[in-house]
């Protein structure tokens, strides 16, 4: 029996689900798009909670600590680096409107300021950021005043060590101290940061673990942990634990899929529908064409096909890990479309000899290439149809991984792309 | 017999001296196999490699177990040694074994007359070859080409170079405390009245200098042995070098050893180890002993080769590359470097005027122990001493710390031992704490400071599909936990562990693993920062 296709239709399609997808469904919200967004929802998962926006301009230079600043000088050295393709004004706007709407759902970040903030890591490293998420906001304050802190971690709980975040920066910070404890109600076996995290939810579980926590703490008065501070309410839970003891508490992000990132996964997943926003998160997009009357987007779930028809269509699908590109040994594509991929000459140029090679790998830097309005080139440089947008790292002639740049280039790009989305729907009306 | 060596300040200081019977120069399997033939033999030794075991060619091949029935065609004294071995092998050292049985098949378009001398030859080598309908091969190996024209089989086996040489040394170190030295070099030897009277070599580790007096030193440099014999102003050492290049599939493609039934080529065998298949090999001529890799063009040519033989490999997931040098024994006028014979060598270097130094070199991982046992005849004779050789009587016994290189141990080991707050650091190859501990503590070659390189070559850790992108963090956070990292140092050892295993990777990288590697650089980069530690 042959499922009849549900249809339906919309003004703007958003394929794909990590933060340039959700970023572009923010901003058609708040701008009163009828959206439709796409895709797997699997990369959002690996994110760490740090909003980059730029944290390395090239080898040659040191971590950047004005990242406005390193804009400009981005613009000028690689002027075709999308961040260099939007407007400053348009990047800070559009991470103001994403931390924004996160704090409205219940996820409180930094607002974007004048200067990165220096992060910490799991492993005791420090990392330039624009936005952190408030429940971790106390530890770079701390460390930047060198004030007496605990980290504290947990009896099973592995990949996440104290005495390694302690050993690592003890010389910057001789204040810094670790201590082991156990997890309430998980004395044996392997933790895991999302059990521990939707534990805190129960506010028993909150009471007990205070209570070690202030055992712990010793006689200081601020106390690092791996990121477990809840699931939905993250802010809720840091408040209650810090009223509970009587402590400042701040969370470190810990290996993905980490805890920070669920939160922006189930956040996204909860809000946007609510916000209308037709949300389908755990199918691709199988096929994708245009006609005079817009866009026809195939694709389906467990009750058969489903055929969405939009006006314009952004594509957000990432790169290799979500899918959005495929590396082949004869090349990278782009699958849904075929658009041409600007890429080494061969394979054997995709990486350097070392792994490590400040310089990073010519293989990132690939990707499709876009006009000023954010609208994918086929071969002969003409936009491959005049309602399709492209947003997020899937564009090339960035480093998103080197250049601590992914989330700046998802909500740049994003902020761009929903713009001329909207310019692109208005003059068809 | 002193059965400890004694550990002397010289006059320098900082400067140590070790003193033993029995220098032996390179951690291959040969080297640890003399060393145990030795032990065995009451004679002590030391044992000392620049890198750590099986830095060469033993840790860098198929590890295929020979039936001999390759070298039939062009090297008959080959096969029947490695015949010998083989049979010999699967008595003395079974847990490093696993007797897969090996096919050597012909497709459309193979030598036909290659195929029909084939049983004869491997007859006159005693080797046992059994030929099987075409429709039998594909019933017991599905993956072989439907155009296949002829099958063959044959006792081929596969073997751990890596736990051999760990079980070598480990016994070598119960029996009478011989001693392993990784990360030691040999700089330079004191020569003195048709002698050597001691070796003069660095940590590279510590950058220390120290003295090794022996009666007896040993060449077993492998390919490095011409350039450890100059040291010794010996020229009768004459190698040429050959680099080989095999690729690692992801799926275990075959349960049997694949062999193409041809005259030597590339991309010839396809051999299965655990979870994983081998496809191999390449042979180049190089100059450079130290920076051999992996080239994109030597993965193209054994995947179109051995697509051949099966067709599976053309679409498989790779997890890593590897090359190795191989030292072949010059001889005038031969260009095909297969051709030339794989046999080995034992030098005397007598007429180099010395009685107390010899080399050996050449041979394959089949053929070790016979090798070792040549050279310790030799050694031994040298020292008066007249115990006959026991390697092919005395079986290799377990040692409790090496096991850990087996496929499959862990998981067993983990599953059994059933206690939950064991946990597993590399979930790819189930590799527990405990595994670690023990590493740490006990496992051949253990010192002060080891690299998370070197406790991957004692375990699994790493060599699955993520190559260690996520144990290698688990692992060092543990390490750090037990106080056995206190500073950065832990840091710069992930760091180069992850370099380490990209050498591999970096070929191989398409499809899942292009997706796999980006999630790892965005962890150890973006996140950890582990490229720009130096300016941390």
């Amino acid at each position: 029996m042959k499922d009849e296709p549900r249809n339906f239709t919309t003004k703007l399609a958003i394929i794909g689900s990590g933060i340039a997808g959700f970023a572009a469904s923010i901003f058609a919200v708040n701008r009163h798009i009828a959206t439709a967004q796409i895709g797997n929802t699997g990369a959002v998962a690996y994110t760490t909670g740090y909003l980059d926006l730029l944290g390395k301009m090239d080898a040659a230079t040191d971590a950047v600590t004005d990242p406005w600043q390193a804009l400009e000088e981005l613009r000028k050295k690689q002027p075709n680096h999308p961040l260099s393709r939007v407007p400053v004004a348009d990047i800070h706007r559009g991470f103001a409107e994403f931390t924004a709407f996160l704090g409205e759902c219940g996820i409180a970040y930094s607002d974007p300021g004048d200067h990165n903030i220096t992060a910490l890591t799991p492993v005791g490293t420090l990392k330039k950021t624009l936005c952190v998420p408030a429940t971790m906001a106390v530890g770079p304050r701390a460390f930047a005043a060198r004030m007496v802190c605990v980290i504290v971690d947990f009896i099973g709980l592995k990949g996440f060590s104290g005495r390694e975040v302690v050993a690592n920066l003890r010389d910057r910070w001789p204040e810094l101290s670790s201590q082991r404890i156990a997890f309430p109600d998980m004395p044996h076996g392997e933790l895991y940061p999302e059990v521990m995290a939707r534990a805190l939810e129960v506010p028993a579980t909150r009471e007990k673990l205070a209570e070690a926590l202030k055992g712990a703490a010793g006689p200081a008065k601020i106390i690092g942990l791996p990121a477990i501070l809840g699931m939905h309410c993250p802010d809720h839970v840091r408040a209650e634990m810090e009223r509970l003891t009587g402590l400042e508490i701040f969370e470190i992000p810990t290996m993905p899929p980490s805890v920070p990132g669920i939160r922006l996964r189930e956040l996204f997943e909860q809000v946007l529908p609510k916000r209308g926003v037709t949300l389908i998160p755990q199918q691709k997009v199988t096929a994708l064409t245009f006609d005079d009357n817009g866009a026809t987007l195939c694709l389906s779930d467990s009750y058969g096909p489903i055929r969405v028809q939009a006006q314009a269509v952004i594509l957000a699908t990432g790169r290799f890990l979500s899918g959005g590109l495929e590396a082949h040994p004869q090349g990278i594509r782009e699958h849904l479309l075929d658009l041409p991929v600007t890429q080494p000459a061969d394979r054997d140029l995709w990486y350097r000899e070392r792994y490590t090679d400040p310089r990073g790998h010519a293989i990132h830097r690939a990707g499709i290439e876009v006009d000023g309005a954010f609208r994918p080139l086929r071969r002969d440089g003409q936009p491959y149809n005049a309602g399709l947008f492209a947003a997020g790292i899937i564009l090339a002639h960035q480093d998103w991984i080197r250049g601590r740049s992914g989330a700046g280039i998802a909500i740049a790009t994003a902020f761009r792309a929903v713009a001329e989305a909207e310019r692109f729907i208005i003059a068809r009306a | 017999m002193n059965p400890a060596p004694l550990l002397r300040k010289a006059a320098e200081p900082g400067a140590t001296t070790l003193e033993t019977e029995v220098l032996i120069i390179g951690g291959g399997v040969t080297g640890a196999g003399i060393m145990r033939d030795l032990a065995l033999r009451g004679i002590h030794a030391i044992l000392i490699d620049k890198r750590d075991l099986c830095a060469g060619a033993s840790g860098g091949n198929h590890g295929l177990l020979h039936s001999g029935a390759r070298y039939v065609s062009n090297d008959l004294h080959s096969a029947r040694e490695c015949r010998q071995e083989n049979e010999l092998l699967k008595r003395m050292a079974p847990q490093c074994i696993e007797q897969t049985g090996g096919l050597f098949v012909a497709v459309e378009g193979d030598e036909p007359q290659f195929a029909e001398q084939f049983p004869i030859l491997c007859r006159q080598a005693g080797i046992l070859c059994e030929e099987l309908p075409v429709a039998e091969a594909k019933r017991i190996e599905p993956h072989l080409a439907d155009k296949l024209i002829r099958a063959y089989r044959v006792p081929d086996a596969t073997v751990d170079p890596f736990r051999l040489a760990l079980e070598n040394v480990d016994h070598s170190r119960a029996i009478n405390g011989s001693l392993y030295r990784p990360h030691t070099e040999i700089l330079d030897f004191q020569r003195a009245g048709g002698e050597i009277r001691a070796a003069i070599c660095r940590d590279n580790r510590s950058n220390s200098l120290l003295t090794i007096r022996a009666g007896q030193y040993v060449n077993a440099g492998g390919a490095w042995a011409m350039n450890i014999a100059r040291l010794a102003a010996c020229t009768d050492v004459h190698l040429l070098y050959s680099k080989g290049t095999l690729l690692i599939s992801h799926d275990r493609l075959t349960h049997h050893v694949i062999n193409r039934l041809r005259p030597p080529g590339d991309g010839d065998i396809l051999v299965p180890g655990g979870t994983v298949s081998v496809l191999g090999t390449t042979s180049i001529r190089t100059d450079d002993l130290e920076n051999v890799r992996p080239t994109v063009a030597e993965i193209d040519v054994n995947i179109r080769e051995g697509m051949a033989m099966v067709p599976a490999l053309a679409g498989a997931r790779y997890i890593r590359a590897f090359s190795r040098v191989r030292p072949l024994l010059q001889s005038t006028g031969n260009t095909d470097d297969r051709g030339a014979a794989r046999g080995f060598v034992l030098l005397d270097h007598k007429d180099q005027g010395l009685n107390n130094f010899c080399t050996i070199t050449g041979g394959k991982l089949t053929t070790f122990r016979l090798m070792a046992e040549k050279a310790s005849d030799l050694v031994a004779a040298r020292l008066g001493n007249h115990q006959p050789c026991a390697t092919a009587e005395v079986p290799l016994p377990h040692g409790e710390s090496c096991r850990w290189t087996e496929p499959g141990a862990a998981p067993k080991y983990w599953f059994k031992a059933n206690n939950p707050d064991d946990m597993i650091l590399c979930e790819c190859e189930m590799v527990p704490q405990s595994a670690i501990d023990q590493i740490v503590q006990c496992a051949p070659g253990v010192e002060e400071e080891m690299t998370l390189e070197a406790i991957a070559l004692r375990s699994r850790a790493g060599k699955g599909p993520c190559q260690g992108s996520f144990c290698g963090i688990r692992i060092c956070s543990y390490l750090y936990d037990r106080g056995y990292y206190r500073d950065s140092t832990g840091l710069r050892h992930m760091r180069d562990f992850f370099n380490e295993r990209f050498k591999g990777q970096r070929t191989v990288i398409w499809g899942q693993q292009a997706a796999q590697m980006e999630l790892a650089e965005a962890l150890h980069c973006g996140l950890l920062g582990l490229d720009s530690l130096e300016n941390a």
